[in-house]
């Protein structure tokens, strides 16, 4: 079985700072890691290897520095890895990742299944794995937080669907994006870091995807900034909860104040 | 049709394009915008440094996006039950339908589906489409994409919303990637410009940044909402609506995916997946006490929490315990009560979204990190706010 899990570098803490001025995040001096949720997805993938055997490949966009994080992935037991990395690459909306990142597939080529983390801590959208699925005509399932049973031709997965958990099968190839509650991620492997030492990480630019982008069976490219339907218009710093009240009075009319306070926030 | 065309790739943001243009259409917000206001002048195109300008002859221009019209909103069911957010979507679809002087549709895709048809005709929705088909009685990507393909490109609305569930934010993806247009996801406000653009505010970064997102050049605008966020619709039995029921070819309805099971969630999760907590600390006198706490619990469909006191005391199980020896909670509603507010527990529920104190103690620290403090005893407190939420549920069902 050929596995594909898709990981993403994103800033080590979501307390970023806003430059106010210029209505952009201030990414100066802000350390990268892998998302915490691809450590799920890169785990679920090396389980799958260890119980049946697989080759996990490894597959990310961003700039040069985001080779860290498949490094990472290879320390934990991965085989092989990709970057897709472009200044044309930048700026990329959901939408364009996913269309770059199913090019990148395309590329590689053989798999029988992709997984993703649920989503990332930077943009939080979990957009980007259904995404992927739809360009490459594949099903998909959102948050499994178990695998049942796994064969080469198909998988048996449970799935948290908030109001129900579901247990269903998906025929291979397919995609899949995977809750916390799947596996506890392994930590890098000492060994594993000598052994992978000198592994080699494959770049591929805009030029190397444009080669397959029939394969996609679309004329019109979606890269980077320019590819991206949506358009940010400003970033800002949410107006935190500063009113700080505090009442005293009977009983009852706290508690008639408060249930009305709660409704005007639109708590209740 | 012609348009002000940008290279991306060669503009630089001199500006010097932006001062020439004599009607103020370009601007600069990160990258070279060309307004609606343009006339095609091609002034900009001469002064260009980088012939980043030119004349383009465009698939998308403004009477293609003028071609898609009003407000969709997907209503999301399971068995049989239509989801809390659906309604909330209505009332948030139906002021932005009002804004434009547009139609507000809503979009229904399951198997058995009369009693939800009648549910939401009551609603003030202009039409609903059905799809009713045994393959879509439980979700599936590619059986429902194909569905909201085949309605999208019949009627072509300008603007769709979807609940941001699980369903939600697995779904959308999908549709909008078919249809290739830009899906702004988990959005906690939504208005429209004069002109018809969505505007879609989200948080990002956990909360830490808000976006403003606008999808300018493709239709359908597309966003998912989140739950519990945008005001419910009030009940219109007097608004005229439709029901338009559409079938879908049986090769569209197949999938991979097939269910071997489905059970219904137990209501008993974790502390860490509650909207709503109850915490409760030393001020509660015994163990059999923890009864008035559950009953606020019940009423406000939260769960109970406890400080480490009570764990220590084998009141409550270590599964419940808020602080930093215990679980990190962030609820959108936080109420603690007799709780003192030590300082390794505020670490394990300070991010919460609206934090209620109740103590006896004016100088109690936990009145530090709360937004509301009510002074007092929390059990002549907690009663109080049992007996007014029995009230106003009561009236809040009866107009339903």
């Amino acid at each position: 079985m050929r596995i594909i899990v898709c990981i993403k570098q994103v800033p080590d803490t979501t307390e970023v700072a806003i430059d106010e001025e210029k209505g952009v995040l201030r990414r100066e001096g802000v350390d990268s890691r892998m998302n915490p949720y691809d450590l799920y997805a890169l785990e679920t993938a090396l389980r799958i290897k260890e119980q049946i055997g697989a080759e996990v490949i490894v597959l990310s966009m961003g700039p040069k520095q985001a080779e860290d994080v498949i490094k990472q992935a290879y320390y934990m037991g991965a085989d092989s890895g990709y970057l897709l990395s472009d200044r044309k690459f930048a700026g990329a909306d959901t939408l364009a990742t996913a269309y770059t990142l199913a090019l990148g597939v395309k590329k590689i080529g053989d798999f029988d299944l992709i997984i993703t983390g649920m989503q990332t801590t930077d943009g939080d959208t979990a957009q980007v794995g259904p995404a992927v699925a739809e360009f490459l005509n594949l099903p998909h399932i959102s948050y499994v937080k178990e695998i049942q049973k796994v064969a080469e031709d198909q998988l048996i997965v449970k799935t948290d669907m908030q109001d129900a958990i579901e247990t269903q099968k998906v025929v291979l190839p397919a995609l899949i994006t995977v809750a916390k509650e799947i596996y506890q991620p392994r930590l890098i492997s000492y060994k594993l870091k000598l052994r992978a030492k000198d592994r080699n990480i494959c770049v591929w630019s805009y030029s190397d995807l444009v080669e397959v982008k029939g394969l996609l069976n679309d004329e019109t490219e979606f890269f980077g900034l320019t590819g991206s339907p949506t358009q940010v218009e400003r970033i800002f710093a949410p107006t935190r909860n500063s009113t700080k009240e505090i009442w005293e009075d009977q009983p009852d009319v706290l508690a008639e104040k408060a249930i009305s306070k709660l409704k005007e926030l639109k708590i209740l | 049709m012609s348009y002000l065309g940008v290279n991306h790739d060669k503009c630089i943001l001199c500006g010097v394009c932006v001062d020439s243009c004599p009607f103020g259409a370009l601007k600069i917000t990160g990258k070279l915008e060309v307004l609606d206001s343009c006339r095609l002048c091609k002034v900009c195109i001469k002064v260009c440094p980088e012939k980043a300008l030119s004349v383009a002859e465009g698939s998308l221009t403004k009477s293609d996006l003028s071609s898609y019209r009003n407000v969709l909103v997907f209503a999301e069911q399971r068995d049989g039950e239509l989801a809390g957010v659906v309604f909330e979507l209505i009332g948030k679809g139906r002021e932005l339908a009002d804004k434009l002087g547009e139609q507000l549709n809503v979009v229904l895709l399951g198997h058995k589906t009369e009693s939800m048809v009648e549910q939401l005709s009551k609603y003030p929705v202009d039409s609903i489409f059905v799809y009713d088909h045994q393959e879509l009685t439980y979700y599936r990507p590619q059986p429902y994409a194909s569905a909201l393909e085949d309605l999208i490109s019949h009627i072509k609305p300008s603007i769709f919303l979807i609940g941001a569930t699980h369903v939600g934010r697995s779904l959308a993806p999908r549709i909008a990637t078919r249809l290739r247009t830009g899906l702004t996801a988990d959005c906690t406000v939504i208005d429209v410009k004069p002109n018809g653009e969505l505007v879609q505010i989200r948080p990002a970064f956990g909360g830490n940044v808000m976006a403003q997102i606008v999808t300018p050049n493709h239709r359908p605008q597309f966003a998912t909402v989140r739950p519990k966020v945008m005001q419910a619709a009030e009940l219109a039995p007097s608004h005229p609506t439709q029901v338009i029921y559409r079938e879908l070819e049986p090769e569209k309805l197949l999938s991979n995916i097939s269910f071997l099971s489905i059970e219904p969630k137990p209501k008993e999760t974790s502390i860490t997946e509650a909207d709503i907590l109850i915490c409760v600390g030393r001020g509660l006198r015994k163990a059999e006490d923890l009864a008035i706490v559950e009953e606020l619990a019940e009423k406000l469909g939260g769960m109970v929490a406890v400080t480490r006191p009570l764990v220590e005391a084998g009141w409550a199980p270590q599964t419940r315990q808020v602080g930093l020896s215990g679980r990190t909670v962030r609820p959108k509603l936080f109420i603690a009560c007799g709780v003192s507010g030590a300082i390794q527990m505020v670490a394990g529920m300070s991010g919460s979204e609206y934090i209620i104190a109740i103590n006896k103690d004016r100088n109690a620290p936990i009145f530090e990190v709360a937004h509301l403090g009510l002074v007092g005893d929390m059990y002549e407190i907690l009663p109080a706010l049992v007996e007014e939420l029995g009230r106003t549920l009561t009236k809040s069902k009866e107009s339903r």
